[in-house]
């Protein structure tokens, strides 16, 4: 476990001086899976979407690792075709250095329009870490509801009108169809809690096989709050379980942090012009639903957990 | 050097040659009538005969970003498409000839729905016409076996670095079984050579940021060069071409004249039809018709200048298009040849016909009749207009 001393005197794999939002989550988020990529080299696949743009408007780059960046909805199959090319290259002694994969992706590009290319790469078993950036919408092109968008959500797509509130729909559960998927490790986490997000690109890239990890980045743009609430406010979101942090390792789940006292949504919910309108009388009843779904999944999360420890009967 | 003489599917003779290749990676997708080119390849990785990395993607989408990322990590990439699959990696397409990344694809030609239907004709290749890709057709399997191997050459030319297809016509060479003349594995060894390319992704010593966004002051010089490119390519092509002919005994160019330099009324024609409408040609030229033929090889790049220069002594020219564009101004090929003979000023009338969509078939009879009508143009200087449709009911 990596101290923030031992972390402080790693290398920056992501360069300062890129365009992202002051407060931008992703861009937290991801320097901090850099800091936890550097026991092997890696090399990153990256979907289109603001992490693409904000580090790599032609000429400057911010990444001090080989990053290539393919179309929108295939980042997952891209690093397939990098991971078996490395394959073969080994066998055939052209290539002979240890090199690990990652493959990056938000989640309109990994819950929406790259959620084949992510099920087949997993499915075929690459061994490739594939990191969802998850900031609850598609941002890069001014906040479009994607499945990931919660219920009640304003997003230009599913604006709160004065008819139909947000969006309508409960948030598709992407870290549950990853771990329908098998595969050695999944796990959900977010950067205020930096030393589990290390911990977690650590183990996931140690891993013989496909890994993913769905790790929560808030959009101060998108979510409407002061770009300084950026990591508080993740706090909130592990504490209220909006965001539950843990992990699966080979099926097992570990729920890693465990609110002491459990808040209500809706001290998540309140600091969020992208929620604002859900606080007037009518709609006060979808914050009821909120607060339900998120009960709902808690507790089905620590049935999982206490099942994973229960262990099988003999 | 002996070459040995085996009876092979179109499909078969592909799929050979891509052992022969013995590529870094396949990345592929079933579908009609392009499937047998990949199990049989899988085969071969299932029997140890080939060191590729088989990477069974769940799209042809997939298929083509799985082989732009291993070529981007330096890898020889190889894949095998027909119809929807070929339209599905439509968006793939322009981003491995726009990232420069010699990327083979074999293709076998199919309609395109809707309705759905399996058979041949040419609409899914003449979509993908303008994605920057260089475009090589085949009149039989042996055509598509040496096109496979010219392909590597003049894919990773370092004056063309673009992605190549070569093309058979789905089932009626797919699934045709001919006799072929087939290279041993040395000899295609020492022809294609090794990959090497200019940097590869995995270089985690020299990082390097590839594709990234650029902007109204630079992504224009990008295109222009890879313009540039395609334009380079054609003498490759016929390098590529004349090279394997001195070497095994078969010389292609970029496109093949058949009774030509004399004939007064000609077509052109693509794929597997050539062969019908040499049969065709031949029984014409008995009755001391002067007709002939030019058969396309190449259609990307496309070698306008040539072109004119073997069609523009004709009185009537009729190109035959085996796709539409649904432009209500005929086929792709009419359009092209039609352009590329408009500064001549001694110039053929040239006519336009579509046919055999859907896997209607062509046989000797209708192409005599295609001649039939382009010789009373030439008898009587009038046209009952520019575009026809062959073998359909009206």
């Amino acid at each position: 476990m990596a101290s923030l001393k031992e972390l402080s005197k790693r290398q920056e794999l992501l360069s300062p001086g890129h365009r992202a939002c002051v407060g931008c989550g992703a861009a937290l988020a991801i320097r901090q899976v850099l800091l936890a990529a550097q026991k092997v080299p890696v090399v990153a696949s990256c979907c289109t979407g603001c992490l693409e743009i904000f580090t790599s408007i032609y000429p400057f780059s911010a990444w001090r690792i080989p990053w290539f960046h393919n179309a929108f909805e295939n980042s997952a199959a891209t690093a397939s075709g990098m991971e078996a090319a490395y394959r073969a290259l080994k066998r055939t002694g052209k290539f002979t250095k240890d090199v690990r994969f990652i493959a990056f992706g938000g989640d309109g590009g990994t819950y929406d329009i790259g959620l084949q290319s992510l099920s087949g790469a997993m499915e075929r078993g690459h061994r490739m870490l594939y990191v969802c950036y998850n900031n609850d919408a598609y941002m890069n092109t001014g906040i479009q509801r994607s499945s990931s968008t919660p219920r009640g959500m304003h997003t230009t797509t599913s604006p709160a009108g004065t008819v139909i509130p947000g969006k309508q729909q409960n948030r598709k559960d992407l870290t549950e169809i990853m771990v329908a998927h098998n595969i050695p490790y999944v796990a959900q986490t977010e950067p205020a809690h930096w030393q589990d997000l290390n911990n977690k690109v650590e183990r996931a890239l140690d891993t013989d096989g496909p890994t993913f990890i769905n790790i929560y980045a808030p959009c101060q743009l998108g979510w409407g709050y002061p770009p300084e609430d950026t990591m508080p406010l993740l706090r909130l979101a592990v504490e209220t379980c909006f965001w539950p942090v843990y992990e699966v390792v080979d099926g097992k789940y570990k729920v890693n942090i465990k609110p002491k006292e459990k808040k209500p949504v809706v001290e998540f919910l309140k600091p969020q012009a992208r929620f604002r309108h859900l606080f007037a009388p009518k709609n006060e009843h979808i914050l009821d639903e909120l607060q339900a779904e998120i009960d709902s999944r808690w507790e089905s999360l620590l049935a999982k957990e206490a099942l994973s420890q229960a262990g099988p009967k003999t | 050097m002996a070459a040995k003489l085996k009876a092979m599917t179109g499909n078969e003779a592909m799929a050979e040659a891509m052992r022969q290749i013995n590529p870094d990676v396949v990345a592929a997708y079933p579908i009609t009538p392009a499937t047998e080119v990949v199990q049989i390849f899988a085969g071969f990785v299932a029997d140890g005969l080939v060191d590729t990395e088989f990477v069974a993607v769940e799209s042809e989408h997939s298929a083509m970003s799985a082989c732009i990322g291993a070529a981007v990590a330096g890898a020889r990439a190889i894949t095998s498409t027909a119809s929807q699959g070929l339209a599905l990696m439509y968006e793939m397409l322009y981003i491995a000839a726009g990232l420069r990344l010699p990327i083979i694809l074999a293709e076998v030609n199919r309609s395109l729905s809707g309705p759905l239907n399996i058979h041949c004709d040419h609409s899914d290749t003449m979509g993908a016409s303008y994605t920057g890709w260089i475009q090589l057709f085949s009149e039989n399997a042996q055509e598509a076996y040496d096109g496979m191997f010219q392909a590597v050459r003049i894919a990773e030319h370092p004056d063309v670095l673009l992605p190549a297809m070569v093309t058979t016509d789905g089932f009626i060479i797919s699934h045709g079984m001919e006799a072929m003349q087939v290279i041993g594995d040395a000899e295609v060894k020492k022809f294609i050579g090794t990959y090497t390319p200019k940097h590869r992704l995995l270089d985690t010593d020299d990082p390097r940021t590839v594709s990234p966004a650029l902007l109204q002051d630079s992504f224009f010089e990008f295109k222009r060069v890879e313009s540039e490119a395609m334009r380079k390519a054609k003498d490759v092509v016929v390098a590529v071409g004349q090279e394997f002919g001195k070497t095994f005994g078969r010389a292609y160019g970029l496109f093949e004249p058949y009774h030509l330099e004399d004939a007064e009324v000609a077509i052109v024609v693509m794929g597997s039809t050539a062969g019908t409408a040499k049969v065709a040609i031949d029984e014409l030229r008995a009755k001391g018709q002067k007709v002939g033929m030019l058969k396309l090889r190449c259609f990307r790049p496309f070698p306008y200048v040539e072109l004119a220069g073997a069609l523009k002594h004709l009185k009537v020219l009729g190109v035959m298009d085996r796709s539409d564009t649904f432009s209500s101004f005929g086929g792709p090929v009419f359009n092209e040849i039609r352009s590329a003979l408009y500064d001549e000023p001694k110039k053929p009338v040239t006519l336009n016909t579509i046919y055999g969509l859907g896997g209607r078939d062509i046989n000797v009879g209708d192409i005599k009749g295609f001649f039939e009508n382009l010789l009373r143009v030439a008898g009587s200087g009038k046209t009952d207009g520019l575009v026809s449709y062959l073998g359909v009911r009206e």
